[in-house]
């Protein structure tokens, strides 16, 4: 469903540039659910962005369902694809409320049955009716970033990139969302790429993951390999270490605050 | 306990609305000491709020009220706005939620970092920009003059973060409220992160309020934890018992996390009780 094949994306600032992206290859089957997780500013964003075609990149394959991934795509190609970013706050606009939000798609797309599917949409992310006509600055950070999540699945796309989706969310939360997005995939055929700092995340929700580091990928494994500690690269061995949560005894590398 | 910093009696933050108003805080009281204490909770529980509330930073037309709202002797309920803004600019401080909402979007990382320092601390411009370049390495950015140079949007989520981290830290604050400062950082550079809060507590004698929503960082980190629901505190406990919590939303909230030693097909998830809120 996903093909990507010698990825690289380069960003220039001033005089320098910044290899986001450096050689990355995977391949997504059709229903499957794929892990990226990775040190921050690895560029996990960036390989998703550039599979949306948000970014410019080259590469020799990178295609979704059969099509080159472009930068200017058409309303069809739109409805394929659904990328929940990062940072909710940026891409929820300030001025629409929550109604107004969900509805645009649907809208769009000449849907029927807009304010069902509207109701729907917000009942399955776990948000209140109250929550409807609320604009982005009178919400906490989960549910605004709940709106996004139920923006992207509004139409049912077949293809999903997710980016951190449950971070800023509690695990209540997070676990009603996990359970949808495993639900969605039973109910119909589901391509996810799933971006997340926790492994106890990606582990529960993907069949294999990706290790990335420096805009490099370090290795791909499988979630049972992740579960047990079967991986070859020393970084994995330190995420998986570190996952296991924080120890007061000092690194070697301290820098000390002046 | 040394101490109390910070005492809070009965703390309540209400938003009016055109139908019913929303109460973002019912009646919390808590002290901080020079010690980590977690906040955790549902989304929407009235964490941010309450941090807000202690910086004076809570949005028109949210009304805050109190018995007691104090801050080394200092009675933060009749603080003018030039009090507030004293006390945020070097005692208290917070890391916000949203980094790229919070930080200034036509501003460079280096100017805005250098900005505390020559407003706050008084430096000169090359005194600014050295501590500036030392505190981003602190924070274990790769490529501190790089990132220097850059605007937000061209930072990924975890270097946002840790440049409002910085930000923050370069003031020394006494007081820090950290709202969800390491929910976009890898678990390594998270670990460093932490790290360096850990030493500011323990040796600069700092008080940190650490709000989050990862259960093993909080317990494995902090000292003690508050515990919200609805607004509510609903339990308090230290922070190596929380997976021994009482109160039944800490329990169900310890059972949601997905584990990387038990694999389920459904995570469980939390049948909210309305008699919590009683
Ligand atoms: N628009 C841009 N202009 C310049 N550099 C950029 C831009 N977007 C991203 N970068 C750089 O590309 C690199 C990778 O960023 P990316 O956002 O993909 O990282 P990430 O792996 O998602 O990190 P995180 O886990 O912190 O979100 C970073 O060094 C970042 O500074
Ligand atoms: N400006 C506002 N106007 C109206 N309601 C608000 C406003 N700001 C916050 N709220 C409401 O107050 C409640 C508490 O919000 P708060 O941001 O403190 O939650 P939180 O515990 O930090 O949640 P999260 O974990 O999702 O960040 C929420 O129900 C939210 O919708
Ligand atoms: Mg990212
Ligand atoms: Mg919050």
């Amino acid at each position: 469903m996903i093909a990507v094949d010698d990825l690289n994306v380069t960003f220039h600032n001033g005089g320098r540039s910044i290899h986001a992206v450096q050689g990355i290859s995977f391949n997504v089957a059709a229903g499957e659910t794929f892990g990226i997780v990775g040190e921050s500013g690895s560029g996990k964003s960036t390989v998703l962005k550039a599979i949306a075609g948000l970014v410019p990149s080259t590469s020799s394959v990178l295609e979704v369902d059969g099509r080159p991934a472009a930068r200017r795509r058409s309303r069809a190609e739109r409805r394929l694809l659904q990328l929940v970013f990062q940072d909710p706050y940026a891409s929820l606009h300030p001025r629409q409320t929550v109604d107004g939000i969900l509805r645009e798609p649907l809208v769009i797309h000449g849907v029927a049955d807009i304010d069902d599917k509207v109701m729907a949409a917000i009942a399955d992310v776990g948000l209140l009716p109250m929550h409807r006509f609320r604009y982005p600055h009178q919400l906490s950070g989960g549910q605004r970033q709940r709106v996004a999540i139920a923006r992207a699945l509004i139409l049912r796309p077949p293809v999903l990139l997710l980016d951190e989706p449950t971070s800023a969310l509690d695990v209540s939360i997070q676990a009603e969302i996990l359970n949808l997005l495993a639900n969605l995939r039973q109910s119909y055929s589901l391509t996810c790429i799933l971006v997340s700092h926790d492994l106890a995340v990606v582990a529960h929700l993907c069949n294999r993951i990706a290790i990335m580091q420096l805009g490099k990928l370090v290795e791909i494994i499988s979630a049972a390999d992740l579960r047990s500690g079967t991986v070859t690269a020393d970084y994995t061995r330190e995420l998986i270490a570190a996952s296991r949560g924080f120890t007061r005894a000092p690194s070697q590398n301290q820098v000390v605050l002046s | 306990m040394t101490d109390p910093l910070l005492t809070v009696e009965d703390l309540n933050v209400t938003f009016p609305g055109r139908e019913t108003a929303v109460r973002a805080v019912r009646n919390a009281s808590f002290t901080l000491g020079r010690e980590r204490l977690g906040i955790v909770g549902e989304s929407g529980s009235g964490k941010s709020t309450t941090g807000r509330a202690l910086l004076g930073l809570v949005p028109r037309p949210g009304i805050v009220t109190a018995k007691t709202m104090s801050y080394a002797g200092q009675n933060l309920l009749q603080c003018t706005e030039r009090d507030w803004q004293r006390l945020r600019g070097r005692r208290m401080s917070m890391v916000m939620q949203d980094p790229k909402y919070s930080l200034n979007p036509v501003k460079t990382v280096g100017a805005q970092i250098g900005e505390t320092c020559l407003l706050h601390l008084g430096m000169t411009r090359k005194q600014a920009a050295a501590r500036t370049l030392a505190m981003l390495e602190a924070v274990r950015i790769r490529d501190p003059e790089l990132t220097y140079q850059l605007y937000p949007h061209q930072l990924s989520g975890g270097m946002g973060q840790r440049v409002m981290i910085a930000m923050m830290l370069v003031a020394e604050p006494d007081f820090l409220i950290a709202d969800e400062p390491t929910s976009a950082l890898d678990v390594t550079v998270q670990n460093e992160v932490l790290r360096i809060l850990d030493d500011l507590v323990s040796e600069r004698g700092m008080g940190l309020i650490f709000i989050s929503h990862n259960l093993t960082v909080v317990s494995s980190f902090c000292d003690r934890v508050l515990i919200m629901y609805g607004g509510k505190i609903v339990e308090e406990c230290a922070a190596r018992d929380l997976q021994n919590a009482r109160h039944p939303y800490t329990r169900a909230l310890v059972a949601a996390a997905p584990s990387l030693d038990i694999q389920r097909t459904e995570l469980a998830t939390v049948t909210r009780d309305p008699e919590w809120l009683k």
